[in-house]
């Protein structure tokens, strides 16, 4: 778990199954991108679905790695392993997609 | 359903059975145990509910939780739908029973980015598995995830994968999915991941009456019925309707029935018809079928036995306000709870749905006796060659419960000129009895004839016998026979009369003459007696006659004597004799 001590307006959560690559890697675009276009204005929130599996239905996960922003509203959700710095910004709204 | 080793049964396979009545008899047993059976259809087939009640049926008759995953309706939706079937999915759920998953896919809030898998989903129904301790599974349709996730390829993968995972964890499976276009048996080619065993469902609509029908168009390492089987889903769930008559095996008792008309029982060996028999009882309009027909089920519910009563043609209180006009009142025998009737509209439904709800109704009341008024009405609009064998599924599932069944049918060649037994060639030969009713117009009046046209296994009749119906009931007449011709009706009672009031005259004349003969002899009798008198007084007037001779002879003799004693023998004594005479 990575907390800011700044208030968050991004509210992130990052689903993985285990220490795979993918979501490792999905782990390291995500925090080098967050930092890079949201540094202070975030929270990321790591679930192991391996060790939570309850927690899946709620968020509606279906497919692993998957980010959800849970704030700003709407609910958004990426999902892979977040290697396209451009479609995840785009997907969180940090970027209008015709930039 | 009595429980036997079904035909196709085979034991090569493991198989699981669903519960689902007519299904295990198709399928020799159930589902492939521990892998996954693809189940199509386009919207609106059946899928869902099939699906449902093999989990219902699994947690709640086999011992065998389950997992529904939905990928298209949510479990409040899911819930309240199999609500009609009579199923309570939220007691299950509550007891642990069944768990269910709603995979909600928004294609408008994902955004896909590098490689994923869909791990997600199998932790979702791992967890789901393993909190029930889940032997069967349901995914309900997972084709939703191919319009919801754009990367296909590796979507297939993943599917491929989850099969698999399924099969591994020993999961008895029912996978949805939509017909495809054309030839495809679905949409995204399911079929090629799940090669066990594929069920069709299929939803037609032939002469505005719709018709479900399954089939089972494959079925690894295991014989099935190939046939399209016709299917409804009730209120007690999904009933299919398997072909019973493979063989012909169902016992025949020699026990005998009385159709609850006594000269109609006379007619059939004097006993009625066997019990576990088929009668047909066809005529034209109103040659009275139906009468015999409710007299038929009071007979039953007078026996204390349960009587069922299909109608399509009269709601229920008609029939009991028309029954009770020729003296049979069935409500009683209705609030007993021994009698049934079930009234609805041939066109309601197809006639496979028609069977299928009868088997129902009968697998639930049980009856003794079963009648059908009338199936003509059934047949509506039906080829003949479609007709038959469904009636023989319906006629041998009533045999095989040795439930005696009365079927009603109309003729189409009405008068009794043209030959009404020509249009009931095709059923006839299933049933055991048939009674044919007849309309005879003569004299300016109808009535009704009666006859036996067969009955399998008894000696029965060969006599017509007239139908008469009254508010005092059912009764069968002998007809009059004589002078080359059939009277029935008035034509029969004034015969009868004529030929009474023809005795009487003849017994008066006959009197008439004993009579005269009679006087004639008296008469004769007092001439005898009156010559005799004659006889007798002339009898007596020439022996007076004699005997005045005699005396007057004597007397003359002693005169003379005195005389000539007198005169001494002179003349002049003569004289004197005859003076004093």
């Amino acid at each position: 778990m990575n907390t800011m001590t700044k208030p968050a307006t991004y509210e992130l959560r990052l689903y993985v199954a285990g220490q795979t690559a993918k979501s490792l890697s999905a782990f390291a675009n995500l925090q080098r991108i967050c930092e890079t276009h949201l540094a202070g204005q975030y929270r990321i929130e790591i679930i192991d679905l391996l060790k939570t599996p309850q927690l899946a239905a709620g968020d509606q996960i279906f497919a692993l790695p998957t980010l959800v922003r849970r704030l700003p509203k709407p609910i958004k959700k990426i999902i892979g392993d977040l290697s396209n710095e451009e479609r995840v910004l785009v997907g969180l709204d940090v970027r209008a997609a015709s930039d | 359903m009595p429980k036997r080793i079904h035909p196709l049964a085979t034991t090569g396979i493991l198989k699981v059975p669903t519960g689902i009545t007519g299904l295990d008899e198709i399928t020799g047993g159930g589902l492939p145990a521990g892998r996954p059976t693809l189940v199509c259809g386009s919207a609106g087939s059946g899928k869902t509910m099939l699906a449902t009640e093999f989990l219902v049926r699994g947690a709640e008759e086999f011992g065998e939780p389950g997992v529904f995953m939905m990928f298209e309706e949510n479990a409040a939706e899911l819930t309240a739908n199999v609500r009609s079937l009579g199923f309570d999915l939220d007691r299950l759920v509550k007891r642990k029973k069944i768990a269910l998953d709603h995979v909600h896919i928004e294609r408008s809030e994902i955004e896909e980015t590098g490689e994923y898998d869909l791990e997600g989903l199998f932790i979702r129904l791992g967890h789901a598995i393993d909190a029930i301790g889940a032997k069967r599974v349901v995914l309900d349709t997972v084709e939703a995830l191919f319009a919801g996730l754009p990367n296909h390829a590796i979507l297939r993968a993943e599917l491929r994968r989850l099969f698999r995972w399924l099969k591994d964890r020993g999961m008895t499976a029912i996978i949805t999915g939509e017909k495809g276009e054309g030839n495809a048996i679905t949409r995204y080619g399911l079929e090629e991941y799940v090669a066990d065993c594929v069920i069709t469902l299929d939803h037609r609509v032939t002469e505005q009456v719709s018709i479900r029908r399954l089939r089972v168009l494959k079925y690894r390492g295991s014989a099935h019925g190939t046939n399209e089987y016709p299917f409804l889903i009730g209120e007690r769930g999904f009933s299919v309707l398997p072909i019973t008559s493979l063989r012909l095996d169902y016992a025949a008792p020699a026990e005998r029935l009385s159709t609850g008309i006594a000269r109609l029982d006379e007619m059939l060996g004097g006993q009625g018809v066997f019990r576990g028999s088929s009668v047909l009882v066809s005529g034209a309009p109103g040659t009275g079928k139906s009468s015999i027909g409710a007299k038929f089920t009071e007979a039953a519910c007078r026996r204390g036995e349960r009587a069922l009563l299909f109608a399509y043609e009269e709601s229920s209180a008609q029939i009991l306000r028309n029954m009770r006009s020729i003296g049979i009142d069935l409500s009683p025998w209705m609030k007993k709870g021994l009698l049934q009737i079930h009234a609805s509209r041939p066109a309601l439904s197809g006639l496979e749905q028609h069977l299928v709800l009868m088997h129902d109704t009968v697998r639930t009341f049980r009856p003794a006796v079963v009648v059908v008024d009338p199936i003509s009405n059934l047949t509506l609009e039906r080829s003949e060659a479609e007709v038959k064998p469904t009636l023989m599924r319906l006629i041998d599932f009533l045999k095989q419960q040795q439930i005696t069944s009365l079927f009603i049918s109309l003729t189409t060649g009405g008068s009794g000129t043209s030959a009404p037994e020509d249009s009931q060639v095709g059923v006839s030969s299933l049933m055991d009895t048939w009674l044919l009713l007849r309309n005879v117009e003569f004299n300016g009046e109808r009535n009704r004839l009666i006859y036996v046209l067969k009955s399998r296994g008894m000696l029965h009749s060969n006599q017509v016998r007239e139908f008469v119906l009254s508010d005092a009931g059912i009764a069968l007449v002998d007809v009059y026979l004589g002078a080359d011709r059939v009277l029935t009706g008035t034509a029969r009672v004034a015969q009868a009369a004529h030929e009474r009031s023809a005795t009487e005259l003849r017994r008066e004349d006959h009197e008439r003459k004993l009579r005269q003969l009679a006087a004639r002899r008296k008469a004769i009798e007092a001439q005898i007696a009156a010559l005799q008198a004659e006889g007798e007084a002339e009898e007596a007037e020439v022996k007076f006659a004699i005997a005045q001779e005699t005396l007057q002879k004597e007397t003359t003799q002693q005169n003379s004597a005195a005389m000539a004693q007198l005169r001494g023998g002179s003349k002049g004594g003569k004289g004197q004799t005859k003076g004093k005479r």
